[in-house]
This record gives structure tokens, sequence and C-alpha cells, in this order.
């Protein structure tokens, strides 16, 4: 085998353009997506099912005499629900990166694929966000007839920005959950399932965040989510155009930049600790 | 660039001695249910000093028990596994700190097929393709052939891979591998439980894609009948280290002692040179190391 042959095989590795690498791995969450859409149709359900169930709260307080302006309060509810749908369906996808490949049996073969991580990565992420937009906007088209809510106040641009800048830093924090899986391969799951009930908690989804005991409300703080849902609920309930919600873009911006690469590097460090100690391996 | 396939140098590997999983051991033991079945609680060693050499355009077989540290050694060459101690080239290139660039270089074919069960043989095979740079056009050629040379009926490519049969899907890890045309391939059991048409099948296929592209094959197994018929040079390895190596003659040889050397099955020569049978399963480290 002449060297040529060996320095040329790795030059065009080298040359892949990124885009394909990243949208392979979308293609194949897509495939798999299809393959299981009645696990999707389940998720589908539940997501109407708990949008509705605690929206009607809301109905619940305006007969109950607990609140005058139930319009506003089954808004401020179905956004957070449907924020949460959308929140959950994207860290779900992302963190259970490595946790999918164990459980399907081919974390070896494609942790060992000449894809750089961070590639990888992205790929889920971008899975994970077009993901969670379908599923979002299918409960909140199916949940909307249920209730006699005024949305033409709302600035759906800025809104849609919120998302996009906020999906950002919420991507970042799928992969530092997506850590545990690698480093814990039993328990690792379930713990960023535990992180994901601690972000629901503080992050302001059905009550805001002022309610928190003090000690409590600085994790709100540092949540991607407390911005996200303050910058959609601004959007929508208040009309806030960019002007109005550009503190929570700038945040999230910052939350963003800090978080995705660090949580790639993070992810980096662990792939190194679980290849040291070979849990890079199929589960039973 | 240096062409050697592999240069293994004093290998080892430790299982079970990993600075968190120490402490967590260290704090169970000290808890009376949490001791350990076996009293043990360090690292196990499962890869002592191994050293070998694959030369180019060669088949090398690694033939030991199961448990005796042949997975161990493909996952460090698939840079899955890091070593303790030792240096693992490939190329050239350092296996630990240019993995990126030797994964481009190698594939691998392991024992259990490994596919995402209720994707298509065809989608498995455009999604591992795709990440090695393959186009999906040229897969989609490319696929129909590598496929019927394996004996695998084209059409049942669109079936989910957990319609297919164990040696169906053993044919589709071959082309998944065989696919990205890679110059050093890793066969880890590429036969086991399979039946003799198929083990037949995917023999022939490793022998003919070596032949025409002068890939460099090293094959895992403990199919004796199997590394004679394919392999150029042969490593025994036992309680993970390397006790023998040669061509199958020269092995047969070592132990003739005036007998024919034709008369002297492969079964002998290991049970000779190894003091064990090539049935008799080792412990694996997962075992040692947690009881």
């Amino acid at each position: 085998m002449a060297s040529n042959t060996i320095a040329n095989r790795i030059a065009l590795s080298q040359r892949r353009g990124s885009a394909n690498l990243i949208w392979a791995f979308v293609e194949r969450q897509t495939n798999l997506w299809k393959r299981y859409w009645a696990w999707e149709l389940v998720w589908l359900v539940y997501g109407v099912v708990n949008t509705l169930a605690i929206t009607f709260i809301a109905k619940e307080a305006e007969q109950a005499g607990i609140t005058q302006n139930a319009s506003s309060l089954v808004l401020f509810l179905l956004l957070g629900t449907l924020v949460w749908a959308y929140l959950s369906a994207v860290l779900d996808d992302i963190s259970l990166v490595i946790t999918w490949e164990r459980w399907e049996g081919t974390i070896e073969h494609t942790l060992m694929a000449p894809v750089p991580r961070s590639l990888h990565l992205i790929g889920m992420c971008v899975f994970g966000i077009l993901h969670a937009i379908v599923r979002t906007l299918l409960i909140f088209l199916i949940a909307l007839p249920f209730f006699n809510v005024g949305l033409g106040q709302a600035d759906w641009v800025s809104a849609a920005a919120v998302i996009a800048v906020g999906s950002i830093s919420v991507a970042g924090l799928g992969i530092l959950t997506g850590v545990l899986p690698l480093l814990y391969p039993e328990r690792g799951t379930q713990m960023s399932f535990m992180l994901q009930a601690i972000v629901l908690l503080v992050s302001g989804v059905y009550y805001s965040v002022d309610v928190l005991p003090p000690w409590l409300r600085v994790f709100s703080y540092i949540s991607p989510a407390t911005y996200l849902l303050d910058g959609i609920r601004g959007a929508i309930i208040d009309g806030q155009g960019f002007a109005g919600v550009w503190d929570e873009l700038l945040i999230l911006a910052g939350i963003g930049v800090v978080l995705v690469p660090g949580s790639i590097a993070v992810f980096a460090v662990a792939e190194r600790y679980a290849r040291k100690t070979g849990q890079l391996k199929r589960q039973g | 660039m240096n062409e050697m396939p592999v240069q293994a140098r004093n290998i080892s590997k430790y299982f079970g001695g990993d600075p968190l999983g120490q402490g967590l051991s260290r704090a169970r033991r000290l808890l009376p249910w949490g001791r350990q079945a076996n009293g043990k609680g360090g690292p196990v060693q499962v890869l002592h000093d191994v050293s070998f050499d694959i030369y180019p355009g060669e088949i090398f077989g690694l033939i030991g028990a199961n448990g005796s540290g042949k997975s161990t050694l493909i996952r460090i060459l698939s840079t899955l596994l890091l070593p303790d101690g030792g240096d693992v080239h490939v190329f050239g290139l350092n296996a630990v700190r240019e993995s990126g660039k030797v994964r481009s270089l190698i594939n691998r074919v392991s024992a259990d097929p490994s596919f995402f069960r209720n994707m298509s043989a065809l989608e498995n095979l455009l999604f591992f393709g795709r990440v090695y740079g393959v186009s999906p056009s040229d897969i989609r050629r490319k696929v129909p052939q590598i496929l019927g040379r394996l004996g695998f009926e084209e059409e049942r490519a669109l079936e989910p891979m957990s319609h297919l049969s164990r040696g169906q899907q053993q044919k589709v890890a071959v082309a998944r591998s065989f696919l990205t045309s890679p110059i050093l391939m890793l066969l880890d059991e590429p036969t086991t439980g399979l039946d003799p048409r198929s083990k037949r099948d995917v023999q022939a296929f490793i022998r003919q894609v070596q032949q025409e592209h002068g890939a460099t094959i090293l094959l895992t197994t403990h199919d004796m009948e199997e590394a004679e018929i394919l392999c150029d040079r042969i490593s025994f390895i036992a309680g993970g280290r390397i006790v023998a190596e040669g061509t199958p003659l020269e092995l047969r040889s070592r132990v003739a002692r005036g007998r024919p050397v034709e008369q002297i099955t492969m079964e002998t020569v290991f049970m000779e040179l190894t003091g064990k049978s090539i049935d008799e399963d080792e412990m694996p480290a997962e075992v040692l190391v947690n009881g």
C-alpha cells in the first residue's frame, strides 16, 4: 500500500463537508422516527392530554372565583405546557444520544466512525429541534380549539426569534445531560431525566419564578428555559417586539455561546474517560 | 508515512481500576452488603504486554478462547478503548493520539451485527456509508453489488433488519464494512453463529476482497478451520498474552516432534502451545472485576 494512498484517504476524509456529516445524523434519526411512529403517536397524545389537563386548571380557577382574568391565565399555562413540550422533546432527543445507541447496539460502530464528535452532536441537535417543532406545533393546533384565547396581539416574529436563539442554549443543556449516560451506562438516563425535572421546577413553566423561595430562585437565573419562557410569553401574551424581548435574546445568546462549546468539550472529556474504562459498548 | 498496517508494542489493559469506579467500589465495600462476591475490587489485567505486527495485505488471525482478550485488542485498534500501557500504531499513526485519522482507514465487523433494528438494511447502509464520506448515490450503486456477492437477495435490503435472519444480518454487517473500502479491516468473529452456507459465503467474500483490493485484515476467531482457510499468519492468545505466532505450517512444525505436520490439527497445536482447549472459556474481565 503506497504511503500516498494512506495520506490521500486521510485527506479525503478531512475534506468531507461538515453539512453532509451533520445531515447523515438528521436523516438517520428521521428514518428511526418514521419506523417508531407508534411511539411518536403516544408522545403526541401524552403531550395533548398534558397540555389540556394543565390549562384546564385556569378554567377551574375562574369558576372557583380565584381569578377574574382567566383568559390571561389560560394563555400563560398553555404557553408554559407548549414550551415545556418543546424543551423536553429537544432535551430528550439530544440527551439520549448515547442511550439510544446502546439500546440499538450500534454504539461501537457509530462512535468509531470518522466523524468529529462536535458534528455528531450538532446533527443530533438539529434533528431534536426540528422534531420538537413539528411535535409542539401539532400539540398546539390540537389543543387550541379547546380554549377561547385571543392571539391577535402576538408578535410571532419575535416569538420565533426567541425560540431560535433559545433552542441553541437548550441544545447545549441537552448535550451536557447526554454526558451522564456516557459516564453511567445503567443510571445515566434516569440522572438526565432528573436534571430535566429540576429545569422544570426552577424555570417558571407553570408559575412565575417569583413564587419560588429565594434559594431556589437562584437556579432559575442560570436556566435558559427561564429566559425562553419569559421571551415567548412577552412576545405572545404582551405582543412585545424585538425591543421588548431584547434582554431575553441577549441572555439566551450568551448562555448558548458558553454552553454549546462548553458542553461539547465536557462530552469529549467524558468520552475519553469512557474509552479508558471500556464503557463504549452495548449493554445487555 | 509508515506502511505497516499494525504495530502493537507491549499493550496492557486493566479493567475495574478507574478512579471514579475505584472510589465508588471503596465506598461500597464499607457497607456489609456491598462486598464483592469474589473479594476482589482492584483492577484486573486483561492484556499483558501484547506485541505483534501485521504486514501489508495479509490476513492475520488472532486465535483464542472466549475471554482471552481478542475483542479487547480489537476494541483498542478500533479506537474505542484506550490501552493502559504500550503503543499501537496503524499505518504509522498513533491509535490514541491520532484516532480521528486512524478511524478513516479502518472498519470492523463484530460477532454481533449491531444495526438499527427497525431501519431497513439500505437505510442502515446509507447512514454508515455517509458517516465514512461515501455519497448516497455511490452507496445505492455499490450496495446491490456487494450484497449480491454475499448471496443476499437485493429486494430484502428494504426490509427492517429485525425481519432478517442472523446470517442475513451478518452479511449486511460485512457489506457495511466493505462499503467504505477500508485499508485495514478488523473482523471480530465475523462468522460466529452463522449457518454453514452463510459462513462459506462470508469467508469466500473476505478472501476475494482481500485479493482484489489488497486490504489488510485482522481476523479474530475461535474457529480453527476458518483460521486455517483464511489466515496467512496466526497468533495464539491466552490469558491476555500472546503465546505463539507464525504461519499455520510453522505453528504445526513447532509441536510436531517428528510427527507428519499434516496429521496435526490446529486444535492440537493450540492446546499444546497454550495448555488450554479453544473451547475452554476464560473468565471475562467483567466477571473478574464485579464478582
